[in-house]
């Protein structure tokens, strides 16, 4: 640490602090403001940032359940919220153990097996990577309606369409994932093999456990990845009901019918544990970031 | 690199005998293998014949790799290729190759899916049209139909949608017939019900109340034209375009999907009303996705070097407040911003009204939208550029700000002199990488704006702040005009240049890592 004069480092401390805290308040400002709407009364009421009176018709409405006025009437949920927070779970819990078993394989060939073309196709993966999925959704969605003529369940308006869609996503998580298997001494495998356990064996007694830490990184970001996916998702499902969050949210604020108040409530429920997810997994993403795909 | 080699027959794993182990294993892919071959011949019968030949090769794929010892290695590797192979690069060449047709919501179906259209529209008869009734003789039916006075009643039968031939028989008093919401349950059903008259003619179901002789209005002639019985014209089939035309030579609808060529590319590159919205909007492209990289980097730098002052306390709470916008869910905040930003009720406006009284057109002035835009995604993106810096910080020698220290640098000499040069190089390769997402940043337009305010005097919609990425959006699956084509064929050059993007991408990578390895 370098030393400074007190009187400078008082009034740098006080520049620093004050810059940091207006910053925040300017950043958090839309969250605290969307706090305060879903606690108003009505879809359109303006006030101060606490509200007065105090009115849980949103949040009452946003966990699905009826909701009724001083004066009376009975205000229905518009949209099912909890079950869009149940599907986009479902989908991403999913998509990201499917994700987890195909990268994993994937990157334990790389980094510890010998074969033709290894090197080229992980720079293809690498290049590949870089084609925005938002783009093929008219191929996407030709598949899986072809796909639909034969089966529903692989149709469109299908989870496991979006899911067996999701499961192209691994080519950032190989390279991740590769990259710890790298940095594991091959000391480890050498000896396994010498016991005469088999490359599959290798992987699976040795390798796996050491490895998952960077298991659970890889999870959580495939997970938050999935949950938050719009192009896709909208373009394959359709019906309300099968609906993600990420799809359904949207339909709060049409022109025609904007309800402002109860997106809110809604938002504010369906985004907390997602937040809470990422937060939680935070400190180990800054390592999985930085270590994982730059490895050349 | 101590790999194991298996091609080399010594280290080739010893196979134990595990007979049930194995024979649960070739049941297994047998039964995997079954279940594809539906698929494939699904595929096939839909008239998809280039997904039952990707189908197929999966499944050829899965059957040789899984099946055969030698492929050992190829068993960990494969599943996470197919995947990529047929959900990223199949779409990719498949979207180019839907550019080159004219795959639109007028031409949807196939060519042989169009003429059985045509083929099952039927005329009714209106002068042997009569009201019919159903009557229930246990679980069965029989028919009732009305003639002249009296009327004609069938035998009983079984109404369950196999096609059946009724005779009828003269009676003089009408039976009782169930109520009308009962039969509208056999609707369906009925429509494999003929019946013959007693003068030989046959009638079918032409409507919930009546049956009534029923024909085809087009026959298939040996040459593929279609001819239609009613008033002896012909539409011919035309290739060209996809469509069958007249003998007025104008097209009828629906149409099938052929191969244009080049038309969609000529369009979108040279025809007056897209060439003109096309430039703008990759205009804007870049120029959003530069401003989002480097407000994005700008911001997220300074305050990791705030946060990396070894003086500074309260480090961790600041760091969590200050990653919030990237751990909330994007579609959350950027509809929240969508509300926020509302040009009559939103906050953002009232605040703005009380304070200046002045209430800015967010969404409908060209301009602020874009500013709006460009706002909201450095909002977005700045905690990434953060949390990467942060990491990158550390790796700088403190001594290089001891030794400023002693020459007297300030923090902004030190910044500019020591921190940017060294934090620079390995960053290209993210900021290279974050241009092409935000060059793509689809959901964010989409969710924000959809494009408006729109464009004046174009010919297909587009939007002021619309991106390359979510005008084919729009052009494929929102406006009215649902042209696959013209948006396969814009993606096509998206994915040119997005190539470009992921090789220099590629090449910088590369150079960063050699330059570690080195140093």
């Amino acid at each position: 640490m370098i030393v400074e004069r007190p009187r400078d480092l008082f009034w740098k401390k006080l520049a620093a602090h004050t810059f940091l805290i207006c910053f925040i308040a300017l950043i958090l400002f839309p969250f605290l403001i969307v706090l305060s709407i879903s606690l108003r009364p009505g879809n359109f009421s303006t006030g101060s940032l606490i509200p007065n009176p105090i009115s849980f018709e949103h949040w009452s409405l946003a966990l699905g359940i009826p909701f009724t006025t001083p004066d009376g009437t009975v205000l229905q949920p518009p949209f099912p919220v909890m079950l869009w927070l149940f599907n986009s779970i479902k989908i991403g819990t999913i998509a990201s153990a499917g994700i987890l078993v195909l990268s994993m394989t994937a990157a334990y060939a790389f980094s510890r097996l010998q074969f033709r073309g290894r090197a080229a196709i992980l720079d293809a993966l690498l290049i590949i990577q870089m084609f925005p999925a938002a783009l093929t959704v008219i191929a996407l969605y030709t598949i899986f309606d072809a796909l639909g003529n034969v089966t529903p369940i692989l149709g469109v308006d299908s989870h496991w369409s979006l899911i067996i869609a999701y499961l192209s996503g691994i080519t950032l998580h190989i390279w991740t994932i590769k990259g710890y298997f790298d940095s594991i001494d091959p000391a480890m495998d050498k000896a396994a093999e010498i016991d005469g356990a088999t490359p599959w064996q290798t992987f699976r007694l040795v390798l796996l456990p050491m490895s998952v830490p960077i298991l659970a990184v890889v999870f959580v970001l495939s997970f938050i990845g999935h949950v938050t996916e719009y192009p896709v998702a909208s373009v394959l499902l359709r019906e309300t009901n099968n609906m993600t969050l990420a799809v359904g949210a949207r339909s709060y604020l049409y022109e025609q019918r904007y309800l402002w108040g109860d997106f809110a409530a809604a938002a504010i429920l369906s985004g907390l544990p997602i937040t809470a997810v990422f937060l939680l997994a935070q400190r180990f993403l800054v390592s999985g970031l930085s270590d994982g795909g730059v490895k050349g | 690199m101590t790999a194991t080699s298996l091609s080399e027959p010594t280290t080739m794993p010893v196979r134990r005998a595990q007979p049930l182990v194995g024979l649960l294993r070739y049941g297994l892919l047998a039964a995997l293998a079954l279940g594809l071959m539906y698929v494939v011949w699904g595929l096939y019968l839909a008239g998809e014949p280039l997904f039952a030949a990707v189908v197929m090769a999966l499944l050829v794929g899965i059957v040789i790799i899984f099946g055969a010892r030698r492929f050992y290695t190829a068993r960990f590797v494969f599943p996470g290729i197919a995947a990529v192979l047929i959900f990223i690069v199949l779409p990719v060449l498949y979207t180019t190759y839907v550019g080159f047709t004219n795959y639109s919501a007028r031409n949807l179906l196939t060519f042989d899916r169009v003429t059985e259209l045509f083929l099952n529209q039927k005329a009714v008869d209106k002068s042997t049209e009569r009201p019919f009734g159903l009557v229930a003789d246990g679980t069965q039916f029989r028919l009732y139909l009305t003639e002249g006075s009296g009327g004609l009643l069938s035998d009983p039968f079984t109404l369950d949608g196999t096609p059946v031939e009724l005779a009828l028989n003269p009676v003089t008093e009408a039976p009782e017939t169930v109520p009308l919401k009962d039969v509208v349950k056999f609707r369906t059903e009925l429509g494999a019900v003929t019946a013959t008259l007693p003068d030989g003619s046959q009638v079918t179901s032409s409507g919930l109340r009546s049956f009534a002789k029923v024909t085809p209005i087009y026959e298939r002639q040996p040459d593929g034209s279609l001819l239609n019985r009613a008033d002896g014209t012909q539409l011919v089939r035309d290739e060209s375009v996809g469509f069958y035309r007249n003998e007025a030579g104008a097209t009828v609808a629906p149409g099938w999907r052929v191969n244009v060529g080049l038309a969609n590319f000529q369009r979108v590159l040279f025809s007056e009303g897209i060439r003109q919205p096309m430039l703008q909007i990759f205009v804007w492209t870049i120029t959003f996705a530069l401003l989002s990289v480097f407000f994005g980097f700008a911001v997220g730098l300074a305050l990791a070097t705030v946060l990396q002052w070894p003086h500074l306390r309260g480090k961790a709470i600041y760091r969590i407040l200050l990653i919030l916008p990237y751990a909330v869910p994007a579609f959350i905040s950027i509809l929240v911003f969508r509300g926020l930003f509302n040009q009559n009720f939103g906050e953002i406006n009232l605040i703005l009204r009380g304070l200046f009284g002045i209430q800015p057109q967010w969404f409908t002035d060209p301009t602020l939208a874009r500013m709006m835009l460009v706002m909201v995604n450095v909002w977005l993106g700045y905690p990434y550029m953060m949390l990467l810096a942060t990491g990158y910080l550390q790796s700088i020698p403190q001594d290089h700000y001891k030794a400023a220290a002693l020459e007297g640098a300030g923090p902004i000499r030190n910044f500019f002199s020591i921190t940017l040069p060294q934090i620079l190089p390995p960053f290209v390769p993210l900021l290279i990488s974050s241009f092409a997402f935000n060059f793509n940043n689809v959901v964010l337009i989409l969710l924000l704006t959809r494009g408006a305010p729109d464009i004046p005097g174009t010919l297909v919609p587009a939007g002021q702040t619309d991106i390359l990425g979510s005008f084919t959006f729009r052009v494929s699956f929102q406006d009215a005009g649902q042209n696959f084509g013209i948006a396969g064929a814009i993606s096509t050059l998206i994915f040119l240049l997005v190539g470009v993007l992921a090789y220099a991408n590629f090449y910088a990578l590369r150079r960063a890592a050699n330059a570690r390895g080195r140093g």
